[in-house]
């Protein structure tokens, strides 16, 4: 093993200290991807997961990532905006920045770009403490009815995806989603904090956010916000306990404006074929994104609805006029 | 025992010879990222993430803990040498540590501040390794209103930084404040005073207040008196290494600063800053030799650099234990993990021990290793003193910016730095003190937030903060320390006029 080991490390060493210049391969030639966050985050994961793909399979070479991070993507879908015409671009974003172009008054809004696919998501999941005595989503509606202000909700910032969940539960249960209590946290951890130290009555993330304690029975997941049961998740759907909500956190590609019918196709192309390499099923595997691929027309017409979805939600929970 | 089974595995692991190199490459690109402005270990770490995504992950992550270590050993280094903090938690090093170098006594500053480290962070490494969840499960129970009155108790602390001036002070605090709350309001998810600027919805970028009013606005000020003081080159002691008076002076602050330090790494959201703050106020207090606060006293150094490496182990605590990140590279750390299919959490030390506990050991190598490094190059380091000034601020000015850009590689960005660069000039020129805007910028947006969850989670009820035991208890000793010195003041001033 020392070997291939040594000869692995050296290799990434080298690759640390210069970047290796890749060679050209024919069609889609460097390409970039901006994403529209800082290092380290989803939509810069994403990005750099789609680019080693695409190198690494031979449908694109060489990949490009860049980061242009600030005010939930707004500032990247401005820059895209500003490049119209580059077929080379693309753009990594998501429900976030659906939600982020409303509360932030952005003047560039997703109909001025072009839309490419839809690539993964991720479920929402509510949970409380073990210790709580809400055992189902019943429960937990219960005493939201009967006093909504009592009943803390924690989850990310305001107007993200988790804000957007509670309001949609809140209105498939019948809670005016104004009077609920959302306790918003700048990251993940917080949240987390929160709940194991029964500080509020359940928690909004993503499902991966909190696997780790559902599985070691520290926190009681009681609701997922899928349209069907997960393969693996052994979490009841929000749907199938009589709320009839559906959130997924997705995640997708769009270019700039612009560009020609026949640079949309070859970019669309170009994701289709990289959507089916075994290195991307694999991705989404370790990764544990869930496969929501989508392209063409019907990504450009699932955008449009998703637009009016949450632009309703923000205006239900009150962010947006 | 069981713990001490599992570290003499977790050596065999640290300790074979490629993930050595792989703590070596850790520490010496931590050390470096330390030392310039504006990169810190986060980002480096994140940057590298990709890149380190076909390594083992037992050798990624000896390197991430290397620069994350090592990026607190290193933020040391500017803050003496040139007033310019590398890092947010050494902006305090720098009161005490650049008027050491001042005097010539940069290498000892330098050395007070590496062993001072390492002790901190071997403790803590210890902490981790033996009460790791005992601990994380009691720093989950801390809630908001404890929090928020623990950032009281910081606040009344500041008046140590002050120097000469209160009112000069106050106002420095207050313009601190006010920067910081520009942005989103977290809460409301409304802007404010972003002057129409989406650049401004994700608040001003705390390095770029840091670098603004520090590296800038101290070279702008030593421009600007370049050509009246030319005398005064700055001269190196002869003695390079810590007196034994240093020693004596060193060793009661580095553990102090630990004990500080540890839990509020461990604390979510705690930060590694706040308990430099207090372990300075607390040194401050404790001297023997009150008058050289405010001209080079080493334990203004010792103090803070302790207590803030101790929170880089206390930060390792909550992350390894329940996956919670409570600071910025933590969250990255925890990216990391992802990127293996790995959830950090109670579940990690049984699936992966291995990686855990290798992790753990090379924690203990990467202490050693940069004792090793750092106090060697502590001398030399100081020579850099010896560079023409002109070139020195060029250099520095060069950094800053490169570090600034490339944040958001935003030009915004740089504009930003520009403008707290001629603010941190003219508070130079106009005397007043820099650091408490620092603080209020820090610590502005965390009371804010900390105030409205607790009031949140207890549904508006005002009292929430009295009748939680522990935050009553913290805000009885922040009254304390404002009234009994107003009363002793007081009782005092009779005798004094009479």
């Amino acid at each position: 093993m020392s070997m291939n080991f040594t000869k692995k490390a050296v290799l990434t060493l080298s690759a640390l200290l210069l970047a290796a210049p890749a060679t050209l391969a024919q069609g889609l030639n460097n390409l970039r991807i901006m994403a529209p966050a800082a290092p380290g985050g989803g939509w810069d994961q994403t990005s750099r997961s789609l680019q080693s793909v695409l190198q690494d399979e031979g449908v694109v070479k060489p990949v490009q990532v860049f980061n242009v991070p600030g005010a939930g993507g707004t500032i990247g879908l401005a820059q895209l905006y500003n490049a119209k015409g580059d077929g080379n671009l693309l753009m990594t974003m998501g429900l976030v920045m659906v939600g982020a172009i409303q509360t932030n008054n952005s003047k560039v809004d997703l109909s001025r770009v072009t839309p490419i696919a839809r690539l993964t998501g991720e479920y929402e999941v509510i949970v409380v403490p073990t210790s709580s005595p809400y055992k189902n989503t019943a429960d937990l509606v219960a005493a939201w009815k009967a006093n909504p202000g009592a009943v803390a909700f924690a989850g990310g910032s305001a107007g993200g995806t988790d804000h957007m969940l509670v309001g949609l539960l809140a209105r498939a249960a019948g809670v005016d989603p104004k009077k609920m209590n959302y306790v918003p946290f700048s990251g993940g951890g917080e949240t987390l904090a929160a709940l194991l130290g029964n500080q509020v009555a359940a928690g909004v993330a993503g499902y991966g956010e909190f696997e780790a304690q559902i599985k070691a029975g520290k926190l009681r997941a009681i609701g997922i916000s899928a349209p069907k049961p997960q393969p693996g998740i052994a979490v009841p759907t929000l749907k199938s306990q009589g709320y009839n909500v559906d959130l997924a956190n997705w995640r997708g590609i769009v270019a700039p404006p612009g560009i020609s019918a026949s640079e949309k196709a070859t970019l669309v192309a170009a994701l289709d074929k990289m959507h089916k390499t075994k290195a991307w099923k694999d991705t989404l595997k370790t990764r544990n994104w869930t496969d929501l691929y989508m392209s063409g027309s019907k990504f450009d017409v699932f955008l449009k609805l998703e637009a009016v979805r949450t632009k309703g939600i923000l205006q239900d929970i009150g962010l947006v006029k | 025992m069981d713990a001490i089974t599992s570290l003499f595995a977790g050596f065999e692991t640290a300790l074979t010879p490629i993930n050595l190199l792989w703590a070596l490459v850790g520490v010496t690109l931590g050390t470096l990222v330390g030392v310039l402005p504006g990169i810190g270990p986060a980002l480096t770490v994140a940057l590298l993430l990709p890149v380190t995504a076909k390594l083992p992950p037992v050798s990624a992550f000896i390197m991430f803990a290397g620069i994350y270590y090592g990026g607190m050993f290193g933020g040391s280094t500017t803050s003496i040498l040139l007033n310019t903090p590398g890092e947010s938690s050494s902006i305090i090093t720098a009161l005490e540590g650049n008027k050491m170098a001042r005097k010539g006594r940069a290498a000892a500053a330098l050395a007070t501040a590496a062993i001072g480290s390492f002790v901190a962070g071997t403790i803590g490494t210890m902490l981790l390794t033996f009460a790791a969840p005992a601990i994380a499960e009691i720093a989950v129970q801390i809630r908001p209103e404890a929090k928020f009155s623990l950032i009281m108790l910081a606040f009344v602390t500041i008046s140590a930084t002050f120097g000469g001036s209160p009112l000069r002070g106050l106002i420095s605090l207050f313009l601190g404040l006010c920067i910081g709350l520009v942005g989103t309001d977290l809460q409301s998810g409304q802007a404010r005073f972003t002057l129409g600027r989406p650049e401004l919805l994700d608040g001003i970028e705390f390095v770029t207040v840091v670098i603004g009013l520090f590296a800038i606005g101290e070279t702008l000020y030593v421009a600007s008196r370049l050509r009246k003081d030319k005398a005064s080159v700055i001269k190196l002691e002869g003695n390079a290494h810590m007196t034994r008076e240093d020693w004596r002076r060193s060793w009661k602050p580095w553990l102090r600063g630990t004990a500080l330090g540890f839990p509020f790494g461990a604390i979510p959201a705690g930060g590694a800053e706040i308990p430099t703050f207090l372990s300075y106020t607390l040194e401050k207090r404790l001297t023997k030799h009150p008058e050289e606060f405010g001209k080079g006293a080493i334990e203004g150094v010792a103090g803070p650099e302790a207590a803030n490496n101790a929170a880089a182990a206390g930060v390792l605590v909550p992350l390894l234990t329940l996956g919670l990140p409570t600071s910025a590279t933590a969250a990255i750390l925890l990216a990391a993990f992802q990127q293996y299919g790995l959830q950090p959490g109670p579940l990690l030390f049984v699936t992966s021990p291995e990686l855990v506990w290798g992790l753990i050991a090379s924690l203990y190598i990467g202490n050693v290793m940069l004792l090793a490094l750092n106090l060697p190059l502590a001398p030399v380091w100081a020579k850099l003193l010896l560079i023409p000034r002109p070139f020195l601020y060029a250099g520095i000015l060069v950094f800053s910016t490169v570090g600034v850009y490339s944040l958001n590689n935003s030009v915004f960005d740089l504009v930003l730095l520009a403008i707290f660069g001629v603010i941190g000039y003219g508070m130079r020129r106009f005397d007043f003190p820099v650091t408490p805007a620092i603080i209020g910028v820090i610590l502005g947006p965390t009371a804010e937030s900390f105030f409205r969850t607790a009031l949140q989670q207890s549904n508006g009820d005002y009292s929430t903060f009295v009748r939680q035991p522990l935050s009553a208890f913290i805000l009885f000793i922040v009254a304390l320390s404002l009234i009994v010195p107003a009363v002793l003041k007081a009782r005092k001033q009779p005798v004094v006029s009479g």
